[in-house]
Formats: structure tokens, C-alpha cells, sequence
């Protein structure tokens, strides 16, 4: 276990040492600070002090270490564009973004789950049916497309919804938090449904294709004759063996709606680290770049450890694992 | 090509056609209705895309043809609809039944280079990682782990990002190849697993063997033996792929960080028409979106017919 752990922590460090490579490597095309600093008129001898000063004459591996060291700070300096602090950018968007992906979570499991163990024991009928061609479709409809057919639907034809920003927000220490007044629940509808779409129809799926799974196993045969009630059967047994590899995917997904609330920031203007980093791709603004490539790896690398250690917990064979050959995929 | 051989090549088509007809395969497809309607909506998408430059109505790049006083106008049906456009037209006059089919042909042909490309990637990578083994294995094998614990359009995302920090001046054709660059890197890891798992099942196997000790060299061993035995699977995961890959690049264009402005796709052209929703012109948006579900769906269905079709224990 100990060996299993070890490694994995040695693959997430190898991870974000990569990426921190990456998000360096990135300065070296914004061109040279330098010419941008001094005047026309500086002399070699001031283009170089400057360059000392801000230590650029020093060898790569040097600066490296010290961009990982104001990286681990999360001091990733300023904004080319908006000439702020990109931390304080990015902490003052990230309670949207996070609102947004929790709501949508909420939404993906409560709806999805259900759905799943549905589908599974009506399998066949017309109503299982319906929902799976249902599923088919949110995994394939591009997310932006989804968003704008809600706006269409909800907002322009009906205009019940709102579909652009936040609404009122309200101060809660650092946390501006949309959730305390109704304008910011009407605003959080929409975008979070759209966001909610993909991971609820992959959830579906997951949950139903396990149920199958579980149905069909000799325990769930076994309790039938022992003349289990049906109830006792599908929840008791079968639902409780699907939920270990329900448990990985939904964990995966968070880090997913992460991503695609990218998209979907876009989409209803949504003021959070999504919409942020889009528009610094757009206007090549590096250091914002850089920020949220860390800050979305460590998300990511922190996600997967978590869900493997958690895995780990629950699947005791895994726990044996010598950690020859990585067999345990 | 001296006529001879051209019927005896003619011949060998015929043949060929023939074994499609009477195939296993075929009889399938002609018994899934789905497949069927999926393959038609395909073939009638692919060729209005393929066509544009003679089907469509107008040429919606030709700036002379514009008209201002035909800007905005609804569909065909509609009150004030003409029937010059049948989809209506956009701000600038533009025909958006012939932007749309020129939009396709730059979203089919994205999609299909970046699937070409990366498949040619993924399956180089799964077949020297599964012949080889050792640490090009374990290292390659890690990489593509980790690159699958992130979502693809997050991966593309990235890259377009650092494509585009990379080349500043990316206009035009380097726009096109940074995002397929985009879209490829992203992709070839499904490939490559999926390959180098065949690949390491197929090297235990006779005939692998018999090569080798005949003195085959590696490379011809992988090339002319195992890769012909390996490359079903990866051939339906293509397919799947391509709806995959066309979705991405719509994602990205619809983002503003994907094709120029000067060649749209679909993508392009749905970002351009959400400006107009709220203005009551949804069909500016909704028919180039409509183009891409049909497609992405219809790929989508295909793929999963032929990976069911040349796998019947799933049935």
C-alpha cells in the first residue's frame, strides 16, 4: 500500500514538474522583457544591468527554480492585459466558477444515478429506451450547442430565465457568492443544467451498464432464490456493487466540469476563471495563462490521486498489488 | 493506363464490390436501420461538403456578390423569406446554405486530418511500445495515462493555447495547423493504447515468431505481420473519433481560438450567429448547428453499428 502510494505521488510531482515546464517554456515566446523595459536610446551596459537585475543572465535550469518557487506561492506576477495581480484575478473568479461545477455536480448525480438504475431495470421497454436515445444525445451534443438551445428555448422564446452573467452577488469575506439572494439562483439555472448535461448522460450510462453488469451476476441469482424482494435485490445488492466504479467516474468528472465550464462560461458570459483564461489564450496573455494550466493540472493530478487512493480503500485487491509491471490497470 | 490493365482492374473492383455485397458485414448493415439512416444523412453531408463549390447557390467568400439590402433575411418559408436563400441570409447577405456547406467541408476536413493523423501517431506509438516493451513502453504508456486523466477538449484547449503563444503570426494556413496539431496530440493516446494492447498478444503468437526466426527485421515484422492483425479494433475506434474530433474543433473555433475567421467551419459560423439570437434570428445559428449534430450523431451511430456488428459477443 505504501509502495502503491509512494509511486503514485512520484507520478503526480513528475506531472505538475511538467507542466510547470510547459507554463515556463511559455515566457520564452512573449520575447525579450528587456527591450520592452529600457528606451530607445539604453546603452549595452544598462541593458545589461537591467538584465541582471531581474536575474535573465542566469542559466534556464536557475530561472526555472525560481519561477517554481513564485509558482508555488501562486505568485505568477501580472496580468499582460489588465495589468493586475494574477492572483487576485484568479481568486476573485474562482467562487464562480467553483459555484457553477458544484451546482452542476449536484444536478449530473441527483438526476444521472436515478436515471442509471432506471434504465437498467426497465431495460428493454419503451421508457428505458426513450432515455437512453436521451443519453446518446447529451453525450454527443457539444456543450455549447446545449447552452444555446436553452438560451433560444428559455430565455429569448419564453424569456422565464436569465442567460448572461451572474446576477447579484453578495460579499462574503473573499467569496462573492451568488447563492444568498434569488437573482443569483435564476442566474445559476441555466449554466449549470448546461453543464450538468455531458456528466449526467455519461453517468447514466455508467450506472446502467453496471447495473446490467450486477443483474446478471450469480449473487444477484442467488438472492433472487432465496426469494429476496425485488427491492432488497436491486438496491441492496446489485446497486450497492455498482457504485465503486460509479464512485471513480463521478470523481473523474468533477475535474471534467471544471474544464468544460470553459465552454459554458463562455457561452452565458459567466464571470469565473473559464471566460478568464479564454481570453487569454485569445490575447496571448501568458502569465494567465500559465496560472490556470497549474492551477487546472494540480486539480487534475489532485483529483486522480484522491480517486485512486479511494479506490484503494474500497477495492482491498488492489491494496496487494506488488508494483511489478503495473498490473493494476 | 493502357486499357488492359484498366479491365483487369476494373474486374478486380467489380470482385471486390461483389464480396462487399455478399459480406456478413453488409447483410448487418442492411438489417440496422439506424446504420442505414446514419450512413444516408452522412453521405448526403459529406457530399454537399465535398460539392460545395458547384451546389451551392451562391459563393459566400466572393465579397462582389454581397448585397447589404439582403442582409438578414429569415428562411425561404417564412414571411419575408426569398427563395434565393432558402436558409435565410446572416448580417452581411451571405447565403448561410452555402456558408454552411463550405463551413462543413473546413469541419470534415479538420476532423479527418486530425483523425488521420493521429492515428498514424497512436498506432506507430502502440506497436513500438508493445514490440519493445521496457522503459519506451512504461514511459509511453505513463504519458498516455496521464494524458487521458485529463478531458480531450481541455488537452486541445491547452495546446491550441500554446500553439498560438507559440506562433503569434498564426493566420491562415498556421491556424489550421495548430489546431489540427491541436486536436492530434490530443487523440492519439486512444490509438496508442488500444494498439500497443493487440500488439503485445499478437507478438507472443506463431507466426510472430516465425518471422522473427527467419530473420525478418523488427520493423518489416510490424509493418507487414502485426499490423494488418491489429488494426480492426483501432478502425472502429476511428470512426467513433471523427464525430469526436469534429466536435472538438467546433468547440474550439466556437471559442474564437479555432479556424481563422477567414475560413469558418461550423463552429465558426455558430459563434457568429449567437450574436444575433437575441435579435429574433436564430437561423443564422441553428441550421449550421443542426449541420454539425446530424454529422457529429451520424458518425457517432456509425461507429457504434460497426464496433457492435464486428463484435457479436456484445450482442
Amino acid at each position: 500500500m505504501l509502495v502503491y502510494l509512494l509511486r503514485r505521488l512520484g507520478q503526480a510531482a513528475l506531472v505538475m514538474l511538467v507542466v510547470g515546464l510547459i507554463a515556463f517554456g511559455l515566457f520564452q515566446f512573449v520575447g525579450d522583457p528587456v527591450n520592452n523595459m529600457v528606451g530607445q536610446d539604453a546603452t549595452p551596459a544598462q541593458r545589461a544591468q537591467l538584465r541582471a537585475d531581474l536575474g535573465l543572465d542566469q542559466p534556464a535550469p536557475v530561472q526555472f527554480a525560481r519561477f517554481a518557487g513564485h509558482a508555488l506561492r501562486g505568485d505568477f506576477g501580472l496580468s499582460l492585459r489588465q495589468g493586475r495581480e494574477v492572483s487576485a484575478l484568479i481568486s476573485e473568479r474562482l467562487p464562480a466558477t467553483l459555484e457553477l461545477a458544484i451546482a452542476a455536480a449536484v444536478i449530473a448525480a441527483v438526476v444521472g444515478i436515478p436515471l442509471g438504475v432506471f434504465a437498467a431495470l426497465r431495460r428493454g421497454r419503451a421508457s428505458a429506451q426513450v432515455f437512453m436515445v436521451g443519453s446518446l444525445l447529451g453525450v454527443s451534443l457539444p456543450t455549447f450547442l446545449i447552452g444555446i438551445l436553452l438560451i433560444e428555448v428559455f430565455s429569448v422564446l419564453a424569456g422565464w430565465l436569465p442567460s448572461f452573467g451572474r446576477g447579484a452577488t453578495v460579499q462574503v469575506g473573499a467569496w462573492s457568492t451568488g447563492l444568498l439572494g434569488a437573482d443569483g439562483w435564476r442566474h445559476l439555472v441555466l449554466p449549470a443544467v448546461t453543464l450538468a448535461v455531458y456528466p449526467l448522460a455519461l453517468l447514466m450510462r455508467v450506472v446502467r451498464a453496471e447495473m446490467l453488469e450486477a443483474l446478471r451476476s450469480d449473487y444477484v441469482r442467488f438472492a433472487r432464490a432465496r426469494g429476496l424482494p425485488d427491492r432488497v435485490v436491486h438496491f441492496g445488492h446489485a446497486l450497492r456493487n455498482t457504485l465503486v466504479p460509479v464512485l471513480t467516474i463521478s470523481g473523474l468528472q468533477l475535474g471534467t466540469l471544471i474544464a468544460f465550464s470553459i465552454i459554458t462560461e463562455t457561452v452565458f458570459s459567466w464571470p469565473g476563471m473559464g471566460s478568464l483564461f479564454i481570453q487569454a489564450v485569445q490575447f496571448s496573455d501568458v502569465p494567465v495563462m500559465a496560472a490556470y494550466l497549474c492551477l487546472i493540472a494540480l486539480l487534475f493530478v489532485g483529483i486522480n490521486l484522491a480517486v485512486d487512493l479511494l479506490y484503494a480503500v474500497v477495492d482491498p485487491r488492489l491494496r496487494v498489488r506488488t508494483p511489478a509491471g503495473g498490473a493494476a490497470r | 493506363m493502357k486499357p488492359v490493365a484498366a479491365g483487369a482492374d476494373g474486374a478486380g473492383r467489380l470482385r471486390a464490390w461483389r464480396r462487399l455485397f455478399a459480406s456478413d458485414l453488409w447483410f448487418d448493415f442492411v438489417h440496422a436501420p439506424v446504420a442505414v439512416i446514419a450512413a444516408v444523412l452522412l453521405l448526403a453531408c459529406v457530399a454537399g461538403a465535398a460539392g460545395a463549390n458547384w451546389l451551392a447557390p451562391h459563393d459566400p467568400f466572393d465579397l462582389t456578390t454581397l448585397d447589404l439590402a439582403d442582409s438578414h433575411l429569415p428562411p425561404a418559408w417564412m414571411a419575408d423569406g426569398r427563395a434565393a436563400y432558402p436558409l435565410g441570409t446572416d448580417d452581411q447577405g451571405r447565403d448561410i446554405l452555402s456558408a454552411l456547406m463550405y463551413g462543413a467541408r473546413v469541419s470534415l476536413m479538420v476532423g479527418l486530418a486530425a483523425v488521420a493523423l493521429s492515428l498514424m501517431l497512436g498506432v506507430g506509438a502502440g506497436l513500438v511500445a508493445g514490440f519493445a516493451g521496457g522503459v519506451l513502453d512504461a514511459s509511453l504508456m505513463r504519458l498516455c495515462d496521464v494524458m487521458l486523466s485529463f478531458p480531450p477538449i481541455l488537452i486541445a484547449l491547452l495546446i491550441d493555447g500554446v500553439g498560438r503563444v507559440a506562433f503569434p503570426q498564426a493566420r491562415d494556413t498556421l491556424a489550421f495547423v495548430v489546431l489540427i496539431l491541436a486536436i492530434t496530440l490530443t487523440d492519439w493516446t486512444r490509438y496508442a493504447r488500444t494498439v500497443r494492447g493487440s500488439t503485445m498478444v499478437e507478438r507472443h503468437k506463431d507466426y510472430v515468431q516465425a518471422a522473427r526466426l527467419i530473420g525478418v527485421p523488427p520493423l518489416r515484422i510490424l509493418r507487414r505481420h502485426v499490423l494488418p492483425n491489429v488494426l480492426g479494433p483501432v478502425l472502429v475506434l476511428a470512426t467513433i473519433q471523427v464525430g469526436q474530433a469534429i466536435i472538438t474543433e467546433a468547440t474550439l473555433s466556437f471559442l474564437g481560438v479555432g479556424v481563422p475567421p477567414t475560413n469558418p467551419s461550423l463552429g465558426t459560423l455558430i459563434r457568429i450567429g449567437n450574436d444575433f439570437l437575441y435579435a429574433g434570428e436564430w437561423w443564422i445559428t441553428l441550421f449550421p448547428a443542426i449541420a454539425l449534430v446530424v454529422i457529429a450523431l451520424s458518425v457517432n451511430l456509425l461507429g457504434d453499428w460497426l464496433r457492435d456488428a464486428l463484435n457479436p459477443r456484445l450482442r
